[in-house]
């Protein structure tokens, strides 16, 4: 039960970048077409999973060790390590989605969202299975807003836009109300 | 002391391990590009100006060895670079048609009326928000450099009034077409001569009033074409580049001037087409 509740406040009520506001430099920069917005999100999927296993362990390494006060900068370079080897693994087994996220994977690097996952997993002090739960259900969480949102600027682009708000002024609007949608789950859990 | 070497301990193995492990990554998932890429990348201008329609060299260089793009896409480089790009492909270069932006409009300060002493910011949008231009015609060229200001070619430059393009120096980037407010400069040919200097699809007499050079419309050019190249198209004569033959009969006959050609093949058309109207008189007569 405790494993159902962390996901979907995960997902719904603490979405990174509805409630959050973790994340948005991928959320604006790659949610003009739902293809490479739903590529990205699955990149983001992959590294944040991942990214919460390795650095449950590293933690613990850390505190083995009695140096937890290094965590952001190991935390960093095991992200930075990770979205590296991501990048090279998309660019052999998938080349067009390589070609479409472009300069947005290596971005994934300076995400905040995956390293806010990977610190409010320390903080909030769960165990292996939760730690992991909680990383696929934030990334889930981004995948599904990033795809919401792009599907929606699908739509803006062939839409009756007043010029002024043409573009992404429009773009920030939207996110603004769809955060506020969001608020509309906190009495979920 | 333990705690730093604790620390630097520490975080360096982790450090060494990811290093290994990616580097063990970058030999498992290397990804072979191909060797055609650099070098036709090498071979493009480098200028990144977008000309093409892609992002920059690096993209078209790409897509052109993925065949996506023909080996003279790139219009700044011109005829060399195309058969460099055709070299390394293996293909023949086609002798590509090079396009010029081209000012379709002639009224400068003698020919065309204004309607108003524009004193605002000198930006031909800027103008155009204020009623539409300072010039009597709604057509024409502006004359403030809009165009000018992002060639970065220095190709345009500001004679009497209008926009004028030096068809040399023109590598066909396309900025200025996306600049002018009027949506005047079109592409032409770079060998074309005769080119119709006009926009206006307003009524004969409405023309006159407001332009020397406008076209009015008269049909003239239509009928004395004898390659069925010029068509008069909701008021405004239209020359398909494809059928003209540049033969200049139009530029002569034109009551207005509103169509341009070579100065010299003008004259030469006036002086045979003066013989042939005497010719023809003394026959009647």
């Amino acid at each position: 039960m405790k494993i159902f509740i962390i996901l979907l406040s995960s997902i719904l009520v603490n979405n990174f970048v509805m409630s959050r506001f973790l994340g948005i430099c991928p959320f604006l920069g790659v949610s003009k077409k739902v293809e490479t917005a739903l590529g990205m999100g699955m990149a983001v999927t992959f590294v944040m999973t991942l990214a919460s296993l390795i650095t449950y362990f590293v933690q613990r390494l850390l505190v083995k060790l009695d140096i937890e006060f290094m965590q952001t900068i190991a935390f960093i370079l095991v992200i930075a390590s990770l979205v590296q080897f991501v990048e090279m693994v998309i660019q052999k087994m998938s080349p067009t989605l390589y070609q479409a996220l472009g300069v947005f994977l290596p971005l994934i690097t300076t995400n905040c969202a995956v390293l806010g996952v990977a610190i409010l997993n320390v903080q909030s002090d769960y165990g292996l299975v939760e730690t992991v739960i909680n990383g696929a259900g934030a990334a889930i969480g981004f995948t599904l807003a990033i795809v919401l949102f792009a599907g929606i600027r699908e739509r803006l682009e062939i839409s009756d836009v007043p010029a002024a708000f043409k573009g992404f002024p429009i773009a920030l609007i939207t996110a603004g109300l769809m955060s506020i949608a969001f608020l509309g789950f906190i009495g979920l859990v | 002391m333990n705690d730093i070497l604790k620390t630097v301990v520490g975080l360096g193995s982790m450090g060494l391990f990811f290093g290994v492990v990616l580097a063990y990554a970058s030999k498992k998932f290397a990804v072979e590009t191909d060797p055609k890429i650099e070098a036709i990348n090498n071979a493009l201008p480098g200028a990144n100006c977008g000309g093409c329609g892609l992002p920059g060299c690096a993209a078209l260089a790409q897509a052109i060895a993925n065949g996506e793009a023909a080996v003279n896409a790139c219009p700044v480089g011109g005829a060399e670079t195309a058969s460099a790009i055709a070299l390394i492909m293996g293909v023949q270069a086609d002798a590509a048609e090079k396009r010029v932006a081209h000012v379709i409009c002639r009224g400068d300060c003698n020919s065309a009326l204004q309607k108003a002493d524009y004193q605002g910011i000198h930006d031909c949008k800027a103008a155009v928000l204020a009623n539409n231009g300072q010039k009597a015609c709604s057509f024409g060229c502006l004359g403030f450099g809009t165009c000018k200001n992002v060639c970065d070619f220095d190709a345009i430059s500001i004679v009497d009034g209008i926009a004028v393009i030096d068809k040399e120096k023109c590598v066909a980037c396309g900025k200025c077409l996306e600049q002018c407010p009027k949506s005047i400069i079109k592409w032409v040919p770079y060998k074309q001569e005769v080119i119709v200097e006009c926009n206006s699809h307003e009524f004969g007499k409405d023309v006159k009033d407001k332009c020397k050079v406008g076209c009015i419309g008269c049909g003239i050019c239509q009928k004395v074409c004898p390659f069925d190249a010029v068509h008069v198209i909701d008021k405004l004569a239209v020359i398909d580049y494809v059928k003209c033959k540049q033969c200049h009969i139009c530029v002569v006959k034109c009551p207005t001037g509103a169509i341009s050609g070579n100065l010299e093949k003008t004259e030469k058309v006036r002086i045979a087409q003066e013989k042939k109207n005497a010719a023809v008189e003394k026959s009647n007569g």
